[in-house]
């Protein structure tokens, strides 16, 4: 990447404030803690050292893929699911007032609230966070897909109708690409809710996973500075997640709808 | 005219009213009849507000009459179609297809056999309306008349019997609403087609049609009828278009 003097200056003012408030607020705490005295909570350092030891042993790579797999399940057969419902019951009006008050209704409900039905059913495999995070990113897929059909435009809808196009044209040229901006938007909520709640789901009762990590670094000797360190991963990881489902909105047919 | 040719476009006694938000019925077109012959530019001019718009949907089958029929040669009309294609005030040029893509949109579809004929006579098009040149670009990369330049085209490219212009060029600037009225031209001159254009602008009606009709306030009724005979290139400031400017302008009461 090639920058022009006024590009690196635009960068520095872009990163520079962001990285000030980390740098202040790392070292509030080492500040804080060192005043205190503290015999359990950890210092910046004494995270990384111990962040440090999970990488040289492999187990922090070992969590790290465990929970990426089940938001990687979890997410992917929510989308697989989400959009094509709320495209179904975005374009069918019988279908949206058919489901839509019962998914209202099942929405609010927390993932947390699941896990117990989630224990019962999947046990304490694999398949119970991945169910739990289907059933969170589901919902908001759902209805950013279905919200995205009924604001297309209707002049594109009469254009199509105009030109006599087939049902898969008007779906394929004019539909869905309508409406990808919605569902990119469904798929970043989506996958924000998918990786707050496989760090919960984890906590329960596996044996692998950053909330695993996170809990069996407290219960076996208060290793705190796991536990923040496990906070930091999982905090970066969220933020990259982010920013690869951002990366989406650059495409060329979602384009128009981020200028102007 | 014979008897056993019906014109293109045949309206006869279009009535269609609204109900209005007190509940009671709120008339807009009352009683329209026109004839537009094949290849003839007919345009019709009114007050806004006057049921323009309402008319253009009718005629262009988006909306059904209460009253009366439309007639393509002859035969009813059962809805839009790609036989008559609408461009409007503020166009429908797809923001997520590139010109050739935007272009290609009427010829069905895009992923099909035959891709490459499709994308050639796009191109051939986009020439026509002199946007050579712009085929890869996506709508928001444009300026507002090469917009109506992609939508005149994409029209233009399944050869509709029937073009309605529905105020097409009164989104634009003054300067540029000049120019495209010349392209406009420009282009039926390379291609001949039936035109159907609805305006509120007087000057435009006359600088272009062959025929204007003048709509009375609502409910639309059709109060006047102007033959124009000038040649093309007309010049507005001729006398002879000031006159017949000027008879447009009392119809419409000013």
């Amino acid at each position: 990447m090639r920058l022009s003097r006024a590009g690196l200056a635009g960068l520095v003012r872009r990163v520079l404030p962001p990285m000030a408030v980390m740098v202040a607020v790392v070292a509030l705490w080492w500040w804080v803690v060192v005043r205190a005295e503290s015999a359990i909570f950890p210092t910046p350092a004494a995270v990384v050292t111990g962040a440090w030891e999970l990488v040289e042993d492999g187990t922090l790579w070992e969590h790290i893929r465990a929970s990426l797999m089940r938001v990687g399940a979890g997410f992917g057969l929510a989308v697989l699911v989400g959009i094509p419902l709320g495209l179904w019951m975005g374009w069918v009006g019988a279908a949206y007032r058919t489901l839509n008050p019962i998914f209202q209704m099942l929405r609010p409900i927390s993932p947390i609230a699941w896990i117990p039905l989630a224990i019962l059913w999947f046990g304490v495999g694999d398949l119970s966070p991945i169910f739990l995070i289907f059933i969170s990113s589901v919902f908001p897929l759902i209805v950013q897909t279905t919200s995205g059909v009924h604001t297309i435009d209707r002049r594109y809808l009469r254009a199509a109708a105009n030109f006599g196009v087939s049902r898969a044209v008007l779906f394929r040229q004019v539909v869905i690409p309508a409406v990808l901006p919605e569902i990119i938007v469904g798929m970043r909520i989506g996958i924000g809710v998918a990786w707050l709640v496989v760090v919960a789901a984890e906590m329960i009762a596996l044996r692998s996973g950053l909330g695993y990590l996170i809990m069996d670094s407290r219960n076996a000797g208060n290793r705190y500075d796991l536990v923040v360190a496990g906070m930091v991963i999982i905090g970066l990881i969220g933020l990259m997640l982010d920013g690869i489902t951002r990366l989406l909105e650059r495409l060329k047919t979602v384009r128009w709808r981020y200028v102007r | 005219m014979s008897a056993d040719r019906p014109p293109k476009l045949s309206v006869r006694g279009v009535r269609k009213q609204f109900v209005s938000a007190k509940g009671g019925a709120l008339p807009v077109i009352d009683d329209v009849s026109l004839d537009v012959q094949e290849g003839e530019f007919v345009a019709i001019v009114g007050p806004s507000g006057c049921g323009k718009s309402t008319l253009m949907n009718v005629i262009a089958g988006f909306e059904r009459p209460d009253a009366g029929s439309v007639l393509l040669d002859g035969v009813p009309l059962a809805g839009p179609g790609p036989r008559g294609i609408v461009i409007s005030q503020h166009g429908s040029v797809f923001p997520w297809l590139n010109v050739q893509q935007n272009l290609m949109f009427g010829l069905g579809d895009v992923h099909g056999a035959d891709g490459g004929a499709r994308a050639a006579l796009a191109d051939h098009y986009a020439a026509v309306v002199g946007l050579k040149g712009f085929e890869s670009a996506y709508p928001h990369e444009l300026s507002g008349g090469m917009l109506k330049r992609v939508e005149l085209a994409r029209a233009l490219i399944v050869k509709p019997e029937l073009l309605y212009l529905d105020e097409p060029f009164s989104a634009l600037d003054a300067l540029m609403n000049l120019r495209m009225r010349n392209e406009l031209l420009r282009v039926l001159q390379e291609e001949r087609h039936t035109v159907l254009l609805i305006t509120h602008d007087v000057e435009e009606a006359v600088y272009m049609a062959d025929r204007v009709l003048v709509l009375s306030p609502r409910p639309a009724t059709i109060q006047a009828s102007f033959e124009v005979t000038m040649p093309h290139p007309r010049r507005l400031g001729s006398p002879a278009a000031q006159v017949l400017r000027e008879a447009i302008l009392k119809e419409l009461g000013l």
